[in-house]
């Protein structure tokens, strides 16, 4: 088996790049160098003068009240500056408790001496130096009225919730669920658990904040910039142009740091109150509470086959948990909508309320826990039917989305399966499992899932503006958690102005920049960069206006639509030899720059007429020790569409991040809770897992071309969450394929396996 | 984190006077005595910083073939040692498979003898914990307790011991050196760790003031190093700790164990020497069925103490699996990934 | 009770006034001589974030306590590049894209570096892997950073057998 196989992959273009387009090029991250020197600057790096360090005290128990806070000996610790508690905390100008628009979660900014989750916030400890306000924190050593905790399934509340995720309809029906069940040759009737799971970015939250006058500054990890801009600047009643926000590097989010949360509003409450600036970063543990999680759920699949292994019904139920004070509802059935053809489909959500932090969004939120139950449950159908688990997926080939009977935007998904197999070597497979050792005696197996994400779009502006000397400053308040914003939206910039990339400067993360949306979804790229692109060709339209209407322009009398631009200059698009360069067009007009604007959103009509997702096919090697039950991934072969790849170099890697999400998903995360006191016992790096380098194997994640035209006008789709999705399922698919021991509860555990 | 006192000794001496001060812990590397101090699970009043203790740091072969490795000697310079890895392969297989890189160029062998359970209950200073705590309770009784003890353990504590290090050393007999108040002593390290009774915070046999400086290791020790192995069953390939793991040495002479080292981690609240198997090996053959039955032998006081009914099982798999590989007899090199059941991945194909 | 400490840090003598011993070597970098790429990502010897290298070995600076280290050599990421010049392992984090978001790359970068002069892994991507296995990266970029450390690695012994050669 090589171990050389990436390596022999050298990155290339992506297909149909446009003759000096930036866009399809795998160039190299333009925040590198910054990245790999520490130049680059997280919140938590920054040190105004005369900072102070604000330390949370967090509550160890789940459910009950706050007796009692030791202020004094906290105080009484050298260099600790001041305490905040319920008793002394200044008020805000809106109640945490009342959500505030869709993406506003109630959150715990010591309103109260309420305790709702263990870890909760229940005081702020000032000092001149972290370790004073650490220990301050300590020494305040509560004392609670304790009630008794609501953990698990059956802990607590069930209920029907009003949505599920942001805003989707909890339930839905296609079909004859009943007649496509009583007709089915085969039924399969399972179930499967997944674990509450903590998104661990690996820069904890992190908050600088200093007020100069009603005027804020706030440096922090954020992934919706001028909307969390907005929201700060309401909680303490200053307009929002006073509020700065600056997020310019996310030591990764994946959803975290999407949304407000008591620390932020703690931070800067403590700031004001001391007229310091102050700085606050969750110690890891600290993460495992007031910041959001992935929920947990328990998911009832029935699927009705035919003889030949095609669905007559698709039934898809999920319970999830939630708070006792919020609605974060993983919409696990949803992944059942679009991505299998079944006369009948039928999803259901419930929910219970569990004395935990609210969950959130985390990367393929819904997706990625759905997709693990649906992908297993395929592979149980296409072991029923005898059939390969391949080719079962093949003959539930949706053409036409099932949820909504509409045709698709672009689906590659047959390429992905073909060309993923291919690379993979699957076939030959043999279809039962225990089939496969190596020399040493390990059992092999292979499994596969399907991966989709949807590809949806958001608002957002932007900027550019061209100058004489030949460069374009381009604007938008975009957020590089990663994923790498900083090179593929100014790649897309680059196209937008006809100018090579070297010649493009490109801010961004910064609140006082047009509104770039939210880095979530998927969708920023597209979003953002469809944003940047329509910025820069308005700049272009403007520019061949003046060179149109300039008698002294080789491109007088063009019209603005018979120019193109290329390389900083424009051409005449019937007539090359007539062309001239932006700056020269602008030194004849005067004009020391030109500026364009432009908006990034979904064209509603094409939202109406097309299902628009990113398709995917992953394939999973793995070995497992027959006696001691341990499993390791050793291969991962991923094949995706997603419509135009902006950088096959990030692209790939994206792909591979998410392939690892699954990767751990299936084999290692999970807070356990203790049932008695509501802690979780492992919050913290130790004990959660999730993968070192020695657990991921050789991967390959193959960019199926996909021309999609009505997704956007670029064409783009997103690459961020999808690769977790298919992995999951591919993972314990093998793992079966290898031992023939299903397991329905993730993550599978050695303990699982040596029955 | 508490405020302390630190004091840097310029001598053993000093650094024990100093130690013998209520509330005193000796400080080496820190790596798991600050984790333990930031998580508040321990709050010692005065740090002695025996790091640069003269003499500590010295790996020795003496006279009688043995060796004796310095208390402050690092876990990574040691398992690198040409003449103790090549006598003591599975104890170098042991070091070079526990926590990280990073962390075993910090921890040092005293430290690794010192370091406290990954009891969850314990870290928490928010639980109930005999073993931090006398007298307050057990809250892994009960709790989440899938990785505890089923050996051993008693009702006040069922932590176990984390080392992967002192697994094959229980086996070998080594010795524990001990400076103290009343002089220097040595402890067996098989005696050096306690088991929990009713007293499980006394975690050593170590009185106030004493400190490890340095580990021998008998002559005999080297006599196991053509067939010796550390296996170590765990939830991540690598830098994670053992959910179980074995050492298995033998002597084998024409076809028969003449003699073997056996021991457990993960299992007991200190690493367990499996004497009884041992001794069931003795004039074996080296096969299955044998190292079945010393498996089984190994196992026989073993008792669940909460949900880890499978840990027993395992455990047996484990030694067995770890004589298995001993048998085949030490890699030359040291393998990929130590300790693993992913190493003898050797001209291995999927389509088999 | 105020401890005077010195250490040199990328070449440079740093004489330092703690406050009182708890300070460790990260927090000493991060908050007290200004040097924030070395990035705290668990504080507990968990995740590697904080990898540098201390007399040449690689360690986590979250759990040594700085006055501990008195008279110690450090070199974190700010005193990689020389002269502007990218080290190898830098510039190949780069052309492999062996990171995302960037924050626990200061600490993969250094943790390679150290494992390279430790000199034990070679060209084997499972030993790389191994002796890589400190560093945690939630983005998963693993594949790309193993990637790179086996092509600085061949890139540091080509011209360390080229430095001999003008030897």
């Amino acid at each position: 088996m090589p171990d050389h196989m990436s390596d022999t992959i050298p990155f290339s273009a992506a297909p149909h790049v446009r003759l000096g387009s930036s866009s399809g090029q795998p160039i190299t991250r333009r925040d590198g160098v910054l990245k790999v020197t520490g130049a680059a600057t997280y919140a938590a790096d920054n040190h105004p003068a005369g900072m102070l360090h604000a330390v949370i005290a967090v509550s160890t128990i789940a459910r009950g009240r706050v007796a009692s806070l030791d202020v004094a000996a906290a105080k009484a610790h050298p260099g600790v500056v001041e305490v905040i508690t319920p008793a002394n905390r200044p008020p805000l100008a809106l109640d945490p408790d009342v959500k505030h628009g869709m993406f506003g979660f109630r959150f715990d900014a010591l309103q109260n001496d309420r305790v709702r989750y263990a870890k909760q916030p229940i005081a702020v400890v000032v000092a001149q130096t972290l370790e004073a306000a650490t220990e301050g924190a300590r020494l305040l050593s509560p004392t609670y009225e304790i009630e008794p905790a609501r953990i698990g399934f059956d802990g607590g509340e069930h209920f029907d919730p009003p949505m599920v995720s942001i805003g989707a309809p909890p339930n839905f029906d296609r079909g004859d669920l009943a007649a496509g069940l009583s007709a089915a040759a085969h039924l399969i009737d399972t179930h499967y658990e997944t674990p509450a799971q903590y998104h661990n970015a690996m820069e904890p939250h992190a908050i600088v904040a200093e007020w100069d006058s009603d005027r804020l500054t706030i440096d922090t990890p954020n992934q919706a910039i001028v909307m969390m801009r907005g929201a700060f600047a309401e909680f303490f009643d200053v307009p929002a142009e006073n509020v700065h926000l600056r997020s310019p590097f996310l030591g990764g989010g994946f959803g975290s740091k999407a949304i407000m949360a008591g620390p932020h509003i703690l931070c800067i409450l403590a700031a004001r109150m001391l007229r310091r600036p102050v700085k606050l970063v969750l110690p890891r543990d600290q993460m495992y509470g007031p910041v959001g999680h992935r929920g947990a759920t328990q998911q009832h699949l029935r699927l009705g086959l035919d003889a030949e292994g095609r669905l007559t019904a698709l039934e898809h139920h999920a319970l999830a948990t939630t708070s006792s004070f919020d609605d974060f509802i993983e919409a696990a059935a949803n992944a059942s909508h679009n991505l299998y053809a079944s006369p009948a489909i039928s999803t259901r959500h419930r929910a219970v309320r569990v004395d935990i932090g609210t969950p959130g969004p985390m990367r393929a939120p819904g997706e990625a826990s759905g997709s693990a139950a649906l992908e297993c449950a395929l592979d149980e159908a296409a072991a029923a039917c005898g059939i390969d688990p391949l080719e079962m997926r093949l003959r539930n080939y949706a053409d036409i989305d099932p949820a909504t009977g509409r045709p698709y935007s672009a689906k590659a998904l047959r390429a992905c399966y073909a060309q993923g197999a291919e690379r993979f070597g699957w076939a030959g497979r043999p279809l039962a499992p225990r089939q496969m050792r190596c020399d040493a005696g390990h059992l092999i197996g292979w499994g596969m899932g399907s991966a989709l994400f949807p590809a949806p779009m958001f608002q957002a502006e932007a900027r550019a503006t061209l100058r004489a000397d030949g460069t374009a400053l381009v604007e938008t308040a975009g957020a590089d958690m990663g994923q790498g914003a900083w090179t593929v939206l100014a790649q897309i910039a680059a196209d937008g102005l006809g100018l090579d990339i070297e010649k493009i400067e490109f801010r961004s993360g910064s609140s006082d920049l047009p509104d770039g949306g939210v880095a979530g979804g998927s969708g920023h790229t597209a979003t953002a960069g469809s944003a940047l692109h329509n910025a820069g060709t308005d700049a272009i339209a403007k520019l061949a206006e003046i060179a149109a209407n300039d008698p002294a322009s080789p491109l007088f009398g063009t019209g603005n639509a018979g120019v193109e631009a290329r390389n900083g200059r424009l051409y005449h698009r019937s007539d090359r030899s007539r062309s001239e360069s932006y700056g020269d067009i602008l030194a004849r007009a005067g004009l020391a720059t030109i500026e364009g604007n432009g908006k990034g959103g979904r064209d509603p009509a094409a939202a109406e007429a097309r299902a628009m997702f990113s398709h995917g096919a992953v394939f999973a090697e793995v070995k497992v020790d027959p006696d001691l039950g341990q499993v390791r991934v050793t291969r991962l072969v991923g094949a995706f569409a997603a419509g135009r790849i902006i950088n096959p170099r990030l692209a790939r890697s994206q792909l591979y991040g998410g392939m690892i999400w699954g990767l751990s998903f299936a084999l290692h995360e999970e807070a356990i809770h203790d049932r008695r006191s509501g802690r979780i016992i492992n919050a913290d790096l130790a004990g959660y897992h999730i993968p070192v380098h020695a657990d991921i194997p050789e991967m390959e994640a193959l960019l199926i071309d996909e021309d999609d035209p009505y997704v956007n006008g670029l064409g783009i789709k997103g690459v961020g969450e999808i690769g977790i999705t298919g992995t999951v399922g591919a993972i314990a698919n093998a793992i079966w394929h290898a031992t023939g021991v299903r397991v329905r509860r993730f993550p599978i555990r050695i303990e699982d396996l040596i029955g | 984190m508490n405020l302390f006192d630190y004091v840097r000794p310029a001598s053993v001496a000093e650094a024990v006077a100093a130690g013998s001060q209520p509330g005193a812990a000796y400080l080496a590397a820190g790596t798991n005595l600050l984790d333990l101090m930031k998580g508040g699970a321990l709050r010692p009043g005065r740090l002695v910083d025996v790091t640069r203790l003269p003499g500590l740091d010295r790996i020795e072969t003496l006279a009688d073939g043995g060796m004796r490795i310095g208390a402050m000697v690092r876990n990574a310079d040691l398992a690198r040692d040409p003449a103790f890895a090549a006598a003591y392969p599975a104890v170098a297989e042991a070091l070079l498979s526990g926590a990280s890189p990073q962390l075993r160029n910090a921890a040092t062998v005293g430290g690794n003898l010192m370091q406290h359970t990954r009891c969850a209950y314990f870290h928490d200073a928010a639980s109930a914990c005999n073993r931090r705590d006398p007298g307050a309770g057990c809250d892994a009784r009960g709790g989440e307790n899938r990785n505890h003890a089923v050996l051993g353990w008693s009702d006040a504590c069922i932590a176990t011991h984390p080392s992967d290090f002192c697994v094959p050393l229980v086996a070998l007999d080594a010795v524990v050196e001990i400076e103290g108040p009343d002089g220097r002593r040595d402890v067996a390290l098989e005696d050096f760790h306690r088991l929990p009774g009713t007293t499980p915070e006394r975690e050593t046999v170590l009185r106030a003031g004493e400190l490890i400086t340095a580990l021998r290791l008998p002559p005999e020790a080297g006599g196991f190093r053509t067939h010796a192995r550390y296996l170590k069953l765990r939830e991540r390939t690598s830098f994670a700790f053992a959910i179980v793991s074995a050492a298995a040495m033998l002597r084998i002479e024409g076809g028969t164990i003449q003699s073997a080292r056996l021991a457990l981690g993960g299992v007991a609240a200190k690493p367990w020497r499996a004497k009884a198997a041992e001794e069931l090996l003795i004039g074996a053959a080296p096969t299955v069925e044998s190292f079945a039955t010393a498996a089984e032998a190994a196992l026989t006081e073993a008792m669940p103490s909460g949900d880890n009914a499978y840990k027993i099982e395992l455990a047996k798999r484990v030694l067995k699996c770890a004589l298995l590989l001993a048998a085949d007899g030490t890699p030359r090199r040291m393998p990929a990934l130590p300790a693993s059941v992913f190493n003898f991945d050797t001209g291995c194909h999927s389509h088999a | 009770m105020p401890l005077s400490i010195s250490l040199v840090v990328n070449g440079v003598r740093k004489d330092v006034v703690l406050e009182d011993p708890r300070v460790t070597l990260l927090d000493l970098l991060r908050e007290r001589v200004g040097l924030t790429g070395t990035k705290k990502g668990c504080d507990r010897g968990q995740c590697g974030a904080c990898t540098v290298l201390v007399d040449g070995r690689r360690i986590n600076a979250c759990l040594a306590l700085a006055v501990s280290l008195d008279g110690a050599d450090v070199l974190t990421i700010e005193g990689l590049a020389k002269g502007g010049q990218l080290d190898p392992v830098q510039a190949a984090f780069i052309a492999h894209d062996g990171f995302q978001c960037g924050f626990c790359t200061p600490g993969q970068i250094m943790s390679a570096v150290g494992l390279i002069r430790e000199g034990e892994a070679g060209d084997d991507p499972e030993r790389i892997r191994e002796g890589m296995s400190g560093n945690l990266c939630r983005c998963g970029a693993y594949v790309g950073i193993i990637e790179a450390v086996r092509d600085a690695r061949k890139q540091l012994a080509i011209s360390a057998n080229e430095d001999r050669r003008v030897a």
